[in-house]
């Protein structure tokens, strides 16, 4: 699978290597390794199949293709692929698995009113 | 109990099918009737949430089940984590065993009392030999008490080659089941014993009786035995 092309999502291709703080208000593609946090509140994150992320993640919606060590917040869903392999507590509000996926941590899903009572 | 399951497992281990015949059947799902958790089908729906922790492969149907009912759901993949290469080490005998020690700092790391439910299956029935009674005392450590745990043991008669399968909630008291795919050919694992793959298929590594079973959960208040037609015992145990 190509990575997706679009004018608003920023993209790290596969040899790419970045340990530290990712924040951003534009949709991110990771197809290589990232190591730390990732913070897109109002955005997407989607580990491509190549992708290795080893960080606490939060973001508006994200897709996993590859593999995702480290706890998950998505404010509105979370998307785990058939060859998504992913160490970590998940919080959503959606979440769609296929078959296929593994998952080694907790699935929690919040409604909107969890959310607002800071559960 | 030890020599019992020896026995059992060097007929298991002189048989040399299963690889070939089981591709076909592969994406085969069985449907199957669970007393067991029909039992435990009264507590989630309960209005209280629960917390349950799935050991099984991961199923998205499980994850569905329990998060609709607003329960939460701890999913963690037993049987793949204990083919990591890494805990391959001797006992005192120079016995190739797997580090137990290591085995449970890496997985089932939860605090004491999280979980009311514990869906363990058949993983006893597939699990390394060193590694059973080890992670049964991790299991009675993080089960609330009260808490309950349901397991599946096959009988003499299911055979060596019974395959291993993933176990999806369905309804109230019924379970899909699937027959883990195997991609890989068979090969020796890592204590010796076959499994017809190392990563997504597994072998039957013993029969338990019920005085085995009874020994294994001798930590707990109570044990309740159900008969299948399938040559399977479930088991609910209570904390």
């Amino acid at each position: 699978m190509s990575a997706p092309l679009s004018g608003d999502l920023a993209q790290i291709g596969k040899s790419v290597v970045i340990k530290g703080e990712l924040s951003g208000s534009e949709d991110l593609y990771v197809d290589g390794q990232v190591e730390g946090s990732i913070s897109l509140k109002n955005n997407s994150l989607t580990v491509g199949p190549n992708g290795t992320v080893k960080a606490t993640v939060e973001a508006k919606g994200i897709v996993v293709q590859g593999k995702l060590e480290g706890n998950v917040q998505a404010s509105d869903r979370v998307e785990l692929r058939k060859s998504a392999v992913v160490t970590g507590d998940i919080s959503t509000q959606r979440i769609s698995i296929e078959e296929g996926a593994y998952l080694k941590g907790k699935v929690d899903i919040q409604g909107k009113a969890d959310k607002a009572a800071g559960k | 109990m030890a020599s019992v399951s020896q026995n059992f497992m060097k007929l298991f281990r002189g048989s040399s099918g299963g690889t070939e015949a089981a591709l076909p059947q592969a994406a085969q799902k069985l449907t199957r009737r669970s007393s067991g958790l029909g039992e435990l089908s009264r507590l989630w729906e309960s209005e209280t949430p629960l917390c349950v922790l799935d050991l099984g492969s991961t199923s998205p149907s499980n994850i569905r089940f329990f998060t609709e009912g607003s329960h939460k759901i701890y999913s963690e993949d037993l049987l793949v984590a204990s083919t990591d290469p890494g805990l391959v080490t001797k006992d005192e005998q120079g016995n190739v065993v797997l580090d137990s020690r290591q085995f449970l700092a890496d997985n089932l790391v939860y605090p004491a009392a999280q979980f009311d439910v514990v869906l363990c299956w058949n993983l006893p029935d597939y699990l390394d030999e060193s590694l059973v009674r080890p992670v049964m005392g991790r299991l009675w450590s993080v089960l609330k008490p009260g808490g309950m745990l349901l397991a599946f043991f096959h009988t003499k008669d299911a055979g060596p080659d019974s395959p291993c399968y993933r176990f999806h909630i369905i309804g109230k008291d019924t379970l899909e089941m699937q027959r883990i795919m195997l991609k890989r050919e068979a090969r020796r694992g890592p204590t010796g014993a076959v499994h017809t793959a190392i990563t997504e298929g597994f072998r039957l590594q013993r029969v338990f009786n019920n005085r085995h079973i009874e020994t294994l959960f001798r930590d707990f208040a109570s044990i309740k035995f159900f008969l299948a037609r399938d040559n399977v015992r479930e088991v609910l145990v209570v904390r």
